[in-house]
């Protein structure tokens, strides 16, 4: 059973039917309702770096979540989601982030042609070999809507990149964990078939 | 590179699709979900529904659509009509929608774009500006309520405002275009893609794919929204984007 994280803000709804269309199970889970029936975990999010960080109940959602990340199951960020991996982010007036891949989340670079947020269909580099790359071409275009970019401790922890004015990392992966800035379930067939390689994936590289 | 995108609008009466011309009369022209899912085949890069029925201004029927439609369409919707407050807005986001849509509720409480824009993001708010060319004064008046009530402000000011308020785009229509199928107001455009630094969308007058490509070519305009051109005639966005990717205009890999 694939759980969806919900932090109460957010459309949950299309990652849900996203999952549920490509056959597997899943459900829409707060941090401490989460089980060990729980194979997969899916981090979704739009909205705001701070206000997810500042809620009140932030300490045990960090807790669950790094208990389920000690298991070696999958985890995936989605957007605002793996933006929430990294240790830090400025967005909001800066708070520690989930502290699960290390890096922080920057305002990304901007100019008169290169206008923010960056929304829109944007190929994707796929730098390095992943389990969720599976049946998947490079420089395909997903959909991305964002103004904040992750910037990884560890340059191998970058698997993709994109180009908005300046090259940005569009995937970042370390052990079990998988964070992209697209949002696979708006990116039609080719985010389906990703959404697929996650809840196909066991955690291992 | 960020691709342009072109984006079907899908004006609703009681739940059915239909098509204005000048924001006036309108006609009927199907069903929104099974154009939906037609649209999510033939290569939409979004969705944007807008709810026009002057006599209901509540999200109910948006709440009913956007329930099925995120069922069957994997791409960006935008929702709008008749949003007036911030529970408005999250109920829509809950049940589906990825944007929402404000035009006349920006003139009565401008904070609502902050408001959204905090809890879900600033990409969460489109903010819709219906412009009309004030032939006398040689100016654009702007109205609300779908082109009804006229709005005694600047069109560049209110642009700046709602730039400054957190707005994520901006769809800028022109209602004297609106379903005549004759072409973009390509000089209203140009005001929104200069006066602010967020993605612009125009909307109006789309009648043939050379209406679209004029529009990408002569503005910085990052998407064009669709009405008419898709709704009658054999036309669809992968045709429309064929033509198009001859004149190196670039748009997504699939």
């Amino acid at each position: 059973m694939i759980a969806i994280l919900d932090c109460e803000m957010g459309n949950l709804q299309s990652v849900f039917h996203g999952i549920d269309s490509m056959g597997y199970d899943c459900e829409i889970l707060k941090s401490n309702e989460l089980s060990d029936e729980n194979t997969h975990l899916v981090i979704p999010g739009v909205g705001n770096y701070h206000q997810v960080m500042s809620s009140e109940n932030i300490t045990d959602i960090k807790k669950s979540i790094h208990d389920f990340a000690n298991t070696g199951k999958p985890i995936l960020g989605i957007c605002l989601g793996m933006q929430l991996l990294s240790d830090w982010g400025e967005e909001g007036g800066g708070i520690d982030g989930l502290g699960l891949i290390g890096g922080n989340v920057d305002r990304m670079f901007e100019d008169r042609a290169t206008r923010l947020p960056h929304v829109g269909w944007n190929s994707v580099d796929f730098l390095n070999d992943h389990p969720l790359f599976s049946g998947l071409k490079n420089n395909l275009d997903f959909y991305f809507v964002h103004s904040y970019q992750f910037i990884p401790k560890n340059n191998n922890s970058i698997f993709a990149s994109t180009n908005h004015g300046q090259d940005f990392t569009s995937i970042v992966a370390e052990r079990n964990i998988i964070g992209v800035q697209f949002h696979p379930e708006k990116s039609q067939s080719n985010g389906l078939k990703m959404l697929e390689n996650f809840c196909a994936w066991d955690g291992k590289c | 590179m960020l691709k342009k995108r072109i984006i079907p609008i899908q004006l609703l009466i009681d739940n059915r699709l239909v098509k204005t011309i000048e924001f006036g009369k309108y006609r009927d022209v199907g069903n929104p979900v099974s154009s939906s899912k037609i649209y999510n085949d033939s290569d939409a890069d979004e969705l944007i529904f807008l709810n026009i029925n002057r006599e209901e201004r509540s999200i109910e029927p948006l709440l009913t659509l956007i329930k099925k439609v995120s069922e069957v369409c994997f791409m960006p919707l935008s929702l709008g009509g008749g949003v007036k407050t911030i529970d408005d807005a999250s109920r829509l986001i809950q049940n589906g929608a990825d944007k929402i849509v404000l035009n006349s509720a920006i003139y009565d409480d401008l904070n609502l774009i902050e408001k959204i824009a905090y809890k879900f993001g600033n990409q969460a708010v489109v903010a819709s500006v219906d412009a009309r060319m004030n032939q006398s004064e040689n100016k654009y008046d702007l109205y609300s309520n779908c082109g009804r009530d006229s709005q005694p402000v600047d069109l560049v000011d209110h642009l700046k405002l709602i730039e400054n308020q957190g707005a994520g785009e901006i769809i800028i229509t022109s209602i004297d275009k609106d379903g005549t199928m004759n072409g973009y107001d390509k000089e209203l455009i140009k005001i929104a893609v200069e006066n602010t630094a967020i993605p612009i969308i125009g909307a109006g007058g789309a009648g043939t794919f050379d209406h679209l490509k004029e529009a990408f070519l002569e503005t910085d305009v990052s998407a064009l929204a669709c009405g008419s051109l898709f709704n009658f005639g054999d036309n669809n966005p992968i045709r429309a984007k064929a033509f198009l990717t001859n004149y190196s205009i670039p748009f997504k890999v699939i």
